[in-house]
């Protein structure tokens, strides 16, 4: 049982962990292209195009970590096994 | 994980096929595209009306995006590049009607997506320089060449990954979110998260768009 207990609490601080590093990088980007915008508004448009490019890739980070959580919660490869032994 | 009760699924049972929900909705999302492109073409006229000026809008919206990004090479790639933008706006934006499932909320659609992607560039890559498109894989410096080429070997396998867990964590993510959040208050607590979810619906579609547009370009112009 203490299995699962650890499978919920490594999901659950792995996301956190993971959200916390993209927050943060995805806050100074977007610091970056509002100050960009303030200096020159004509450029806004290809600022905007970049700017969510970068976020995309900054946010995959967040998803990865996601997906991990999502297998580890889910679709666990070592459930059977685990089972199987509580069950002897 | 996902919507409680699905309309095609429920069908499907009815007919004893085993399908999977991705497959029938990803039927749907092309029988809607298709009816629209019909309606649209049906009558075309000098002067746009209906359905032909909101087709004619959107059309010139992604012409007018692959121009700024990829120049005026980008234009054979345009119905590639549209056939993406709009299947995934779509398959996406299907996931705020109840009873409908997302195709893109399902690896394997996504899988298909970017392994298209990614043998499009190195097909076009191949075509436009034949063999010196090995020298994109090289580096600047003839010694490092070998260090260079396992790096862009990987970084270039990366894509395909990256392409599908982005768009499939994000529209995942949101269904579980939005299935949580009915499982615990169904009155007007989830409307919030919907109106996020249109929101990631077409980022979502813009950036791999975007990024099918710039890995094909990066495809296509002379190694440094």
């Amino acid at each position: 049982m203490e299995f699962f207990a650890w499978c919920m609490i490594a999901a659950g601080i792995g996301m956190g962990l993971g959200s916390f590093g993209t927050g943060i990088g995805q806050g100074l980007a977007i610091k970056s292209a509002v100050e960009g915008v303030a200096r020159n508004p004509g450029a806004s448009g290809k600022i905007l195009t970049t700017m969510m490019i970068g976020l995309a890739m900054i946010e995959s980070l967040a998803i990865y970590v996601f997906v991990v959580a999502m297998i580890i919660l889910f679709a666990n490869p070592f459930t059977e096994q685990v089972v199987q032994l509580l069950a002897k | 994980m996902v919507h409680p009760f699905l309309i095609l699924e429920w069908l499907e049972q009815q007919l004893h096929t085993h399908l999977g929900p991705h497959v029938t909705y990803t039927w749907l999302v092309m029988a809607i595209l298709i009816v629209v492109a019909f309606l649209a073409s049906r009558n075309i006229s000098m002067v746009p009306s209906g359905v032909q000026n909101f087709m004619e809008t959107v059309v010139t919206g992604v012409e007018g995006l692959i121009e700024e990004t990829m120049g005026e090479e980008g234009k054979a790639y345009f119905p590639l590049i549209a056939t993406f933008a709009l299947f995934i706006l779509v398959s996406n934006l299907i996931a705020l009607i109840p009873g409908f499932y997302p195709p893109t909320a399902n690896l394997n659609t996504n899988a298909a997506l970017a392994l298209t992607v990614f043998f499009m560039t190195h097909v076009v890559g191949i075509k436009k320089h034949g063999l010196a498109y090995l020298k994109h894989f090289m580096g600047p410096i003839l010694w490092l060449a070998p260090l260079i080429f396992i790096i862009e070997i990987i970084g270039h396998l990366a894509r395909p990954m990256s392409l599908s867990l982005r768009l499939f964590g994000n529209m995942y993510g949101h269904e579980i979110v939005l299935m949580i959040f009915v499982g615990l208050v169904p009155f007007l607590l989830p409307v919030p998260m919907m109106l996020m979810g249109v929101l990631v619906a077409f980022i979502q579609t813009f950036v791999f768009t975007l990024l099918a547009m710039i890995y094909i370009a990066g495809a296509l112009e002379e190694a440094h």
